[in-house]
């Protein structure tokens, strides 16, 4: 079994909600997870994030659709970091 | 602009709307020397419900178009559709929001307004005529929302009160002047 320890994420989101509350949002949705968001340019309407989310199992469908659901979209999967739990037999 | 600043600026622009148009209604009937209170009472009721209905669709029109407007701005940005997010969400519950601000802020405001009418008609003593109960209300009313908008400006609050109280005073005028015509 393997567990997602990390993951960079390119994403475009509106100015509303704020880095703030976006991260804040993100980190109250998934269990005992660090957010780091690093806000790279900002448009008009827009602005473009990058998410350093780390946890000890995280779930990227659920990071995903919480991330959707505040009118972000992922751009792009940057950095991932998995490690194997366990043995093969197990 | 938040949607607590628009729904308290529609607050204060119909709740002002409700209450002036009482206090021309008072004054109307005081200076008529009319006695009747259903009549008082119909003609009050009906202003109040008239100028809910308009508050409440009026709201709703023009709130739901600029709601409307944003998302699609917002939506051309980002190449996505966001009527299943927050802010698709926030446009459709808002205009109902603010429209029932709009709508009932003078509605209940009218019936404060009137309400020493509505207990006079009970038969409730009271320790003035209704009607002049009512203007009362209807004044310290009006004070108020100046006082809340010079809170709400940082201004004096004092000369907020005053600037309100000046245009009942206007109203007041310009009806006891279309009464002597």
């Amino acid at each position: 079994m393997v567990s997602v320890k990390k993951i960079v994420l390119d994403v475009l989101k509106p100015h509303r909600p704020n880095s703030l509350e976006f991260a804040s949002t993100l980190a109250d949705r998934c269990n005992d997870c660090t957010v780091n968001l690093i806000v790279q340019a900002v448009d008009e309407n827009t602005e473009s994030i990058m998410l350093l989310i780390e946890g000890e199992d995280l779930n990227y469908e659920s990071i995903s659709d919480v991330i959707t659901e505040m009118g972000g979209s992922v751009h792009s999967i940057d950095e991932v970091e998995v490690t194997k739990i366990g043995t093969d037999a197990e | 602009m938040g949607a607590h600043g628009i729904a308290r600026r529609y607050f204060i622009v119909n709740g002002f709307d409700g209450a002036l148009t009482m206090l021309g209604l008072i004054v109307g009937f005081y200076l008529s020397d009319y006695q009747d209170l259903n009549v008082v009472i119909s003609a009050c009721m009906g202003a109040a419900v008239a100028l809910t209905v308009s508050g409440i669709s009026s709201a709703y029109i023009s709130e739901t178009a600029e709601k409307q407007k944003e998302l699609s701005k917002l939506e051309q940005a980002m190449i996505k559709d966001l009527s299943d997010t927050i802010h698709g969400h926030a446009s459709r519950l808002l205009p109902v929001l603010i429209a029932l601000v709009n709508g009932l802020s003078p509605f209940l405001l009218s019936l404060l307004i009137i309400s020493p009418i509505l207990a006079s008609h009970l038969s409730v003593d009271l320790p003035l005529p209704p009607l002049v109960a009512s203007f009362f209300i209807a004044v310290v009313i009006l004070f108020s929302l100046g006082l809340y908008l010079g809170r709400i400006s940082g201004t004096s609050l004092l000369w907020s009160g005053i600037r309100s109280l000046f245009i009942a005073f206007i109203t007041g005028i310009i009806i006891v002047g279309i009464n002597l015509i």
